[in-house]
């Protein structure tokens, strides 16, 4: 019956001149719900899964792209894009090392990415780049043993069908705007995690895992749930800088924390920011969201973000549960012709609760960012307190920092805290530690990776020393 | 040591030193004395090569090397270093890392390797003693929330560690109360040495007490009006510093 529904759309494309071969590894440029069909066929999806996705791309069809954001580009043509592509025949990538970009491998040097990783970063046909198949498994074990199930999206609403409908779209509903619902329509990607009750997940989850099992998709889903008592740490990213040749990127991250659940999420995003001038940028559209659906849970977004053409980007915490708790911490780095519109939303709900936002952007070159932050409090979260602290630094002359923060206050016994400062990188400050021996880069270094330190210490260890080598890397030559 | 000749600096197009001659050899320590918005910050500052100054005239050597010619971080790894009147806060940057990575930049420059751990911290705690400074400073970010003794100390601390050939200190003894003084003239005098010279900026002749200069200038109008040894501090303290420039214009 599901497969005849299909065929039928199928059959109403094609009469409109539109051939979608189900065989083929890629579809022509285009959206329709011909494409669509083929996407979760591809992935053998339940027919529930087809509707949901279809629903989604209808509402998109009556969505325009917000506007708002502090943002500056090309309009998209949503129909130049191919919205499936099979992974890249070892044939069709660059054969070894030497067929790639050299600066590309200069970077993986400083940043101090081991030899074995480089090959699998840079897309190099290789197969066992490193003994991933081995790590892989002892890895599942431990995790099957505590009950944590992690995998990929597909594969979950494959094996996991009612937890995946359960709590897909819930966060972050198909129409909540015009990227989420793009990629609710299209996603092909991403990783799924379930923490039962009662678990504290016994290993940091890392996309890393996953670095040469895919590329990373242009419309990835993330779905992340702990249950009750539940605790997880998850990483997303890596510091390397990534290539893709699909400029539009438009992810989607849910988290939902039950009753006294806590989740870390932390990102380390450095994609390729295109050259001087901005160009084979990619475009970065993220919807990320985490529900503190039970009292006293807990969703603490830790980013470190200094790749891009374009960022957009707002992870937000939703504070139902009494007593619930949202943290923001971010870093975010621009340089060259980047431009970043980021944020966060604390939306509180539920008594009690709390939030903290520190963010702190760092703007060198040509480069532009905004800080967009809104807390709401609503008007039954009874003694809700929020502590916002918003610091700008920037770098040279020609780059600018922009911050707006947005309150809505409904309730009187809410305590809302703002704190935001623009500095210049001081030259007094340059000057001291230069008077003292220090050479200007290292100094900058020095100087920034001290404004940042206070959302470094929440990244994991591991993470935080990547983070520091990356920000130096990024800001490289941006004095003198 | 230092040579500076016929120095002269503007600030904005405002001649702010017209002249300056000032030799210091090694093992002195010179004081130069002057009226508030004589030049004295100016002439160290410049000799440290901060921006904003333009040297319009003359020359400033350091052991036979010109100064002028060399960036800032050159000159402090040569041993050329100021103490600053107002330390600078650096929030978030431990005061140990600045203090490792100075000196291991003036090791480098002198082609010796970084130094290791165990011996950079023995030397750190050492001086930390000498300078009354709890061990917790070295953890906290670079003068952030120090009190202005505080600072000062810090700033001879990182002297005691770096062991320059020229320390210059830019009102050292500013904020200071007596005890913070005493501190403060014991790091200094520390410091003193045969192969070693010291230049101090200051307006008051108090801590010309604790730290004895061998030579006093008065820096007038830009230039060095009158030279003398430490009594002329003394009749500065008595005087004040107008008969110095009517002697010299006269
Ligand atoms: N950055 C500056 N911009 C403008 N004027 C300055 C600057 N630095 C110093 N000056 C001026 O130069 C003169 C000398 O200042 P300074 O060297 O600080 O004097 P002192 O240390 O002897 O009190 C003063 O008139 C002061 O206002
Ligand atoms: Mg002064």
């Amino acid at each position: 019956m599901a497969s005849e529904e299909m065929e039928q759309l199928v059959r109403r494309e094609y009469k409109q001149g539109f051939v979608t071969d189900i065989e083929s590894d890629t579809v022509p440029p285009g959206l329709d719900e011909s494409v669509i069909a083929f996407i979760s066929q591809k992935k053998e999806e339940p027919q529930w899964m087809l509707e949901w996705r279809l629903e989604a791309y209808r509402r998109w069809l009556d969505m325009t792209p917000p506007s708002w954001a502090h943002l500056d580009y090309p309009p998209i043509d949503y129909q130049a894009i191919s919205y499936y592509s099979a992974p890249k025949k070892p044939e069709d990538r660059p054969q070894s090392l030497d067929e790639v970009d050299p600066k590309l491998l200069e970077t993986y040097e400083k940043l101090g990415i081991p030899l074995h990783e480089r090959a699998a970063l840079a897309g190099v046909a290789v197969d066992a780049v490193f003994d991933s198949v081995s790590v892989t498994t002892t890895f599942k074990e431990k995790l099957h043993e505590a009950g944590v199930i992690f995998c990929s999206i597909s594969e979950a609403i494959r094996e996991y069908p009612e937890l995946v409908r359960q709590y897909l779209g819930t966060v972050v509903p198909q129409s909540d705007n015009f990227f989420a619902a793009l990629n609710s329509a299209v996603f092909t990607d991403g990783s799924f995690v379930y923490v039962p009750e009662g678990v504290t997940c016994p290993m940091e989850l890392s996309t890393y895992f996953r670095i040469n099992a895919a590329n990373t998709g242009q419309f990835e889903r993330t779905l992340i749930i702990c249950d009750k008592q539940a605790q997880v740490s998850y990483l997303e990213g890596c510091t390397a800088p990534q290539r893709d040749e699909n400029q539009l990127h438009a992810a989607v991250v849910e988290l939902v924390a039950l009753e006294d659940a806590y989740i870390k999420y932390s990102t380390v995003q450095n994609w390729y920011p295109g050259d001087e001038d901005g160009k084979g940028g990619i475009y970065n559209f993220v919807t990320k969201r985490g529900d503190c659906r039970g009292d006293r849970s807990r969703i603490s977004w830790t980013q470190v973000e200094t790749g891009s053409a374009i960022t957009w980007k707002y992870p937000s915490c939703v504070l139902r549960g009494k007593e619930s708790i949202g943290e923001f911490y971010s870093v975010a780095v621009t340089n060259g012709r980047q431009q970043a519109d980021t944020g966060t939303k604390m939306i509180h709900i539920g008594e009690n609760t709390r939030s903290t936002i520190i963010s702190k952007g760092i703007a060198a070159g040509r480069s532009d960012q905004a800080y967009r932050g809104l807390v709401k409090i609503g008007s039954r979260a009874k003694g809700a307190r929020n502590y916002t602290q918003c610091d700008s630094l920037l770098i040279g002359d020609q780059c600018g920092a922009h911050t707006f923060p947005y309150q809505e206050i409904g309730n009187s016994t809410a305590t809302v805290e703002h704190e935001a400062t623009t500095s210049k990188i001081a030259d007094d400050q340059l000057f001291y530690c230069r008077a003292r021996g220090i050479d200007e880069e290292d100094a900058v270094s020095m100087i920034v990776n001290g404004f940042c330190k206070d959302v470094f210490q929440e990244l994991p260890m591991e993470f935080a020393v990547e983070a520091e080598a990356l920000l130096n890397v990024t800001l490289e030559g941006s004095v003198g | 040591m230092l040579e500076v000749k016929d120095l002269h600096v503007t600030v904005e197009d405002k001649a702010i030193l017209k002249g300056l001659n000032l030799t210091v050899n090694a093992g002195e320590v010179h004081a130069i004395m002057g009226p508030n918005g004589a030049g004295k910050s100016t002439l160290s500052a410049v000799i440290a090569g901060k921006d904003g100054y333009e040297v319009t005239q003359g020359t400033i050597l350091f052991e036979g090397q010109d100064v002028l010619e060399m960036e800032i971080e050159e000159r402090a790894r040569a041993g050329l270093l100021l103490g600053f009147q107002y330390p600078i806060e650096i929030p978030g940057v431990k005061n140990i890392y600045l203090l490792k990575a100075a000196l291991n930049a003036a090791r480098a420059a002198r082609g010796e390797g970084e130094i290791p751990a165990p011996e950079f911290m023995k030397l750190v705690r050492e001086k930390s003693a000498q300078m009354k400074m709890d061990t917790s400073f070295l953890q906290r970010a670079v003068n952030e929330g120090f009190s202005g003794g505080e600072k000062k100390r810090n700033e001879i601390l990182q002297m005691l560690v770096l062991q320059p050939k020229l320390a210059m200190l830019d009102e050292i003894d500013s904020g200071l109360d007596i005890d913070a003084m005493k501190v403060v003239a014991e790091g200094v005098n520390s410091l003193r040495s045969a192969d070693r010279a010291i230049l101090m900026v200051t307006h008051y002749q108090r801590l010309l007490n604790h730290i004895e200069p061998d030579r006093v200038h008065v820096l007038v109008d830009g230039r060095i009006a009158k030279s003398g040894d430490k009594d002329l501090a003394l009749e500065l303290e008595a005087r004040g510093y107008d008969w110095v420039l009517e002697e010299s214009v006269a």
